[in-house]
């Protein structure tokens, strides 16, 4: 078991009022899994990623990674958020080398790491660029490289295509996908497209709106390999539709 | 760096538009002063303060007064950005110190600064040190709150992303927010020095034995309008060279800003 929270719970306060974003959230992913959480906007799964990451402090509940209480961020969690977040004074290559300077490694080997990473997505020839010569799919694609270069336990995706057009997206799922069948690490991946977690998960968290909870937990069982063509499965419109039943309950009541 | 052709281009219709500016300026002048319709008493003739240029140059004093008021301007400045600038990054990063120092500023910045040069001169004299403390108090409360806003203006996700990415707060703060706010800061450092050109004047204007400011107030006593408007002439341009060379030192400094692009 890597990532294990415990009914966890937050409150916080908007214009006076008293919102409780999260109530009674427990939920693990194993070693090596890509699990999705999915759920309407607004209904605090970022939040969850955040106190995942210790960029928020849960109110109740405990968050336990391997074993380890998590208290604060740390290297051990990478990740990629939606806005984009590469630094912009900072060449792609030195973006990528951002973490292992941190660790303080050698720069040949810092340097021999990130190109590694980097062609690992497809913009070797791009080591120089800044970040503000490249598309938004790039950067994102930069920002991968950067949170894998660092050789994290766990990654933690906060709808890192959300701002990216259709075909863009497409192909940035499956870019991830070969990358994680690749290196296997465990993602936890936060999103509100239902056909993005279907294609990406082994287990999808579907989470109420607010104030969240997980509402049900479901495995996707279709074949890996998988890139976007399994989005015309029937097997994968099944899941869409009980999905679909599941979120429409929760968006309908507004 | 090389230019490319258009951008030669650009830059020769940039120039030719600000020379037309003031080209239409000195017509205008020109047409004024030498057909009579403004005395000489109140509008010299374009020669009469060229005139002046000159002769300020053979008495020594043109370049001397000059550097006076660049010197005092600088000192004063820099010793206010030197101040300020930690002092705003820890209104922004600090919510203790955004309370205790936020309202401070504010109270401070709304005291004009004119109405401030009685005390300095009480305190300080007529010499350089109160020209510092003019410009310091005109522009360091101020800079501070401008800091501040260029600080909190970086994008907060960037600071995350290198909490995740293992960075320490402390490297946080001095390899994403510092040069992530770099821009604004520049902004906020060349609009202030601006400032400060106003506020020394008004300082030379009051009490003073040397400077440009100085120079102007003793050329009004001798009725020498030509001189005067040596003197302002002389501030214009000194103004327009520090703003020039900020932009050249945000581009040097921050290459990746559009900022840095100019306008």
């Amino acid at each position: 078991m890597t990532l294990e929270l415990f009914g966890i719970g937050k409150r916080f306060r908007l214009g006076g009022e008293e919102v409780v974003a999260l109530e009674n959230v427990s939920l693990s992913v194993a070693q090596g899994e890509l699990a999705v959480v999915v759920g309407p906007s607004g209904c605090g799964k970022s939040t969850l990623l955040n106190i995942v990451a210790g960029l928020e402090r849960a109110g109740t509940g405990r968050a336990v990674l391997n074993g380890r209480e998590i208290t604060g961020p740390g290297a051990d969690r990478g990740m990629v958020f939606q806005s984009y977040t590469l630094f912009p004074w900072l060449s792609v290559r030195k973006n990528v080398e951002f973490g292992l300077r941190m660790k303080g490694m050698p720069p040949a080997e810092r340097l021999e790491r990130a190109r590694r990473y980097l062609d690992l997505v497809g913009l070797a020839e791009f080591e120089n660029a800044l970040p503000g010569q490249l598309s938004g799919g790039m950067k994102q694609r930069v920002a991968i490289a950067r949170v894998l270069a660092n050789r994290p336990e766990m990654l933690l995706m906060d709808e890192p295509f959300g701002a990216l057009d259709a075909q863009t997206r497409l192909l940035l799922q499956d870019l991830l996908l070969k990358v994680w069948q690749k290196h296997k690490t465990t993602i936890l991946f936060i999103t509100h497209d239902i056909d993005e977690a279907i294609l990406l998960a082994d287990r999808i968290f579907i989470m109420s709106r607010r104030p969240g909870r997980i509402l049900a937990e479901l495995p996707v069982d279709i074949e890996r390999p998988r890139d976007h063509t399994v989005t015309v499965s029937p097997r994968f419109t099944a899941i869409k539709k009980d999905i679909m039943e599941m979120l429409w309950k929760e968006i309908a009541q507004d | 760096m090389s230019r490319s052709a258009p951008a030669l281009g650009r830059l020769a219709g940039r120039t030719g538009i600000v020379a037309g500016t003031f080209g239409v300026l000195l017509g205008i002048w020109c047409a004024a002063a030498y057909s009579g319709a403004v005395k000489d008493l109140f509008l010299p003739k374009p020669h009469a303060v060229l005139w002046a240029f000159v002769e300020m140059q053979r008495e020594g004093i043109l370049w001397q007064y000059a550097w006076d008021s660049t010197y005092r301007v600088m000192v004063g400045w820099a010793l206010a950005a030197a101040v300020s600038i930690p002092l705003g990054v820890l209104v922004a990063t600090s919510r203790r110190a955004g309370l205790v120092l936020g309202p401070l500023m504010e109270f401070a910045r709304y005291l004009p600064v004119v109405a401030l040069v009685p005390l300095t001169l009480l305190y300080f004299g007529i010499g350089d040190g109160q020209k510092f403390a003019v410009i310091f108090l005109g522009t360091f409360f101020q800079l501070v709150l401008m800091v501040a806003d260029s600080v909190a203006a970086v994008p907060r996700d960037l600071c995350r992303a290198a909490a995740t990415l293992g960075a320490s707060r402390t490297q946080t703060y001095a390899l994403v927010l510092l040069p992530g706010a770099l821009p604004g800061i520049m902004d906020d450092l060349r609009i202030t020095v601006g400032w400060a050109w106003t506020y020394l004047v008004v300082a030379e204007l009051v009490a003073a034995n040397s400077g440009l400011g100085y120079m102007i107030l003793k050329s009004q006593r001798f009725l020498a309008i030509d001189r005067i408007f040596a003197g302002l002439m002389a501030i214009g341009l000194l103004g327009l060279a520090t703003d020039f060379a900020f932009k050249r030192l945000t581009r040097l400094a921050v290459p990746w800003s559009e900022k840095a692009g100019g306008r």
